[in-house]
């Protein structure tokens, strides 16, 4: 199967500290503002981005995960339902300023489900959508990331692979790989 | 895997381990949604949902209501008393009547056990039982296994003893299943008229002294008599009844450990079960009808996400 490196770990821990000082940028001291990771790629993103960002800040920021499975679009669409994954928010986003975290950013209909399953822990002040890799051109619904790790440009026919030294790879890793036809 | 092995949830017997396990799973995500400032998603938002009782219900009636409610689908009850079936229309005439209307899921409870299996080979919906006579109410049991699950950590290896009317109850049997299929074991007690005559022959242990069978277990699960079921007269009074397998405070006290008590509802408080053992910490009863939501929420979401 062909493969093709995106990131490798040194490229990738750029990006993460890239993105907390463009996060201390715009949110100051934090004392608004929230995490959220979409479940199930996007809590590890955050796990990893999280530790980083309360070491340069000196700022501990909230953070809880987000599962959409309940609120996607493709319920009965698809041959059978998707498994959900856990919801682990402890505080109400009312009022708050909420960064959404997720790996890959396709089709955006995971971020609108996302966002809509968000509304029930209240009505943010302002959402703003964090993302490491960005699939350019693949994209049914308007959504653009506020903060962007790096765009790629793939095909349908290709996916985009995330590993992560902690979730049994060897080295972190961003791969763009051929999707196996069946 | 994230589907179920059957198109309709006839009963507790039919369903796999992991069928089983996905569903408990499953409900825990919901039970996240029902404790959110805002209640409800979107899932179901284009199903239409008859709830069908031919029997009488308070608890499972309203627990199924809420639960597609929380799903958003649309629901439409229908109840025998004040129906068609009182001139004298069949079963399967009545429920295709409401099919025809663009209903997608039908909740059944119906007094005559298999009622829900007879339906399923007649009808297109999904069909979900919600008891049928004395022969199974397998939410009630999924309920059942979720709350000890959630309080216990895990079903494999725990005891249960289901306590009371064993012979009129269709929540024994589903339960017998269900806590077999997950690796705990059952235990059956109550006075030996109670009792069906083969239901050893499940694998369960029989016992007739209450006292027992509070020993041996981790988990009671404590019925109630179904008066409204028994043709004849199976003990003296319900004052000996009582007496002889009530639970209370003292029984409960003389034990060396802690034990769960459980209840499908509705109690008669005083016969099966005393008040100060009902309210104490011993009982989950309030969760289970609380935890009973999110299993129906979890069932109706994964019958109805197969694509039609």
């Amino acid at each position: 199967m062909q493969k093709r490196l995106v990131l490798d770990q040194k490229q990738i821990e750029i990006i993460l500290r890239r993105f907390c000082h463009q996060l201390i940028e715009n949110h100051d001291n934090f004392e608004n503002t929230v995490l959220l990771g979409l479940q199930p790629r996007g809590t590890i993103l955050l796990d990893q981005l999280a530790p980083i960002l309360e070491e340069i800040s000196g700022y501990k920021v909230p953070t809880g995960y987000l599962d959409a499975t309940f609120h996607r679009d493709d319920f009965r669409r698809r041959d059978f339902p998707l498994k959900a994954n856990e919801t682990k928010i402890d505080f109400l986003v009312e009022g708050k300023k909420v960064i959404l975290v997720d790996d890959v950013l396709y089709k955006g209909r995971s971020v609108r489900a996302a966002m809509d399953a968000m509304i029930a822990f209240g009505r943010p002040q302002k959402v703003e959508l964090l993302v490491l890799v960005d699939r350019k051109l693949t994209r049914d619904y308007p959504i653009m990331p506020d903060y962007l790790g790096i765009r790629v440009n793939t095909l349908d026919s290709q996916y985009v692979v995330v590993e992560w030294a902690g979730q049994g790879q060897e080295q972190d890793a961003v791969w763009i790989t051929e999707k196996v036809k069946s | 895997m994230s589907q179920l092995s059957t198109r309709h949830l006839l009963g507790i017997k039919d369903l796999t381990p992991e069928d089983i396990q996905l569903i408990l799973d499953t409900a825990a995500n919901f039970k996240e949604v029902i404790n959110r400032p805002i209640k409800k998603v979107p899932s179901l938002r284009d199903i239409t949902i008859a709830n069908v009782f031919f029997e009488n219900s308070t608890r499972t009636r309203l627990s199924f209501e809420l639960a597609e409610k929380r799903l958003s689908a649309d629901v439409i009850n229908f109840s025998s008393a004040n129906s068609s079936v009182k001139k004298g229309e069949t079963l399967v005439d009545t429920v295709n009547n409401i099919l025809s209307m663009k209903v997608d899921m039908v909740v059944m409870r119906h007094s005559s056990p298999g009622a829900p299996h007879f339906l399923s080979r007649n009808v297109k919906a999904n069909i979900v039982n919600a008891g049928d006579g004395t022969h199974e109410h397998p939410t009630q049991a999924l309920l059942d296994s979720f709350s000890i699950r959630e309080k216990l950590g895990d079903l494999a290896g725990k005891k249960v003893a289901i306590i009371g009317d064993i012979l009129h109850s269709r929540v024994a049997l589903s339960n017998i299943f269900c806590l077999q299929k997950m690796g705990a074991e059952v235990m059956v007690c109550g006075p030996i008229t109670l009792l069906p005559k083969h239901i050893a022959s499940l694998g369960v242990k029989v016992e007739l002294d209450v006292k027992k069978a509070l020993e041996w277990c981790d988990v009671a699960n404590v019925l109630r008599i179904q008066l409204e079921r028994q043709q004849i007269k199976y003990f003296p009074s319900l004052r000996e009844y009582s007496l002889y397998y009530g639970i209370n405070k003292k029984l409960l006290d003389q034990l060396d450990k802690e034990i769960v008590v459980m209840h499908p509802g509705p109690i008669n408080r005083g016969v099966e079960l005393s008040s100060d053992v009902a309210d104490s910490d011993h009982s989950i009863i309030l969760e289970q009808v609380q935890n009973g939501v999110a299993v129906r929420m979890a069932v109706l979401y994964l019958l109805a996400g197969v694509k039609g």
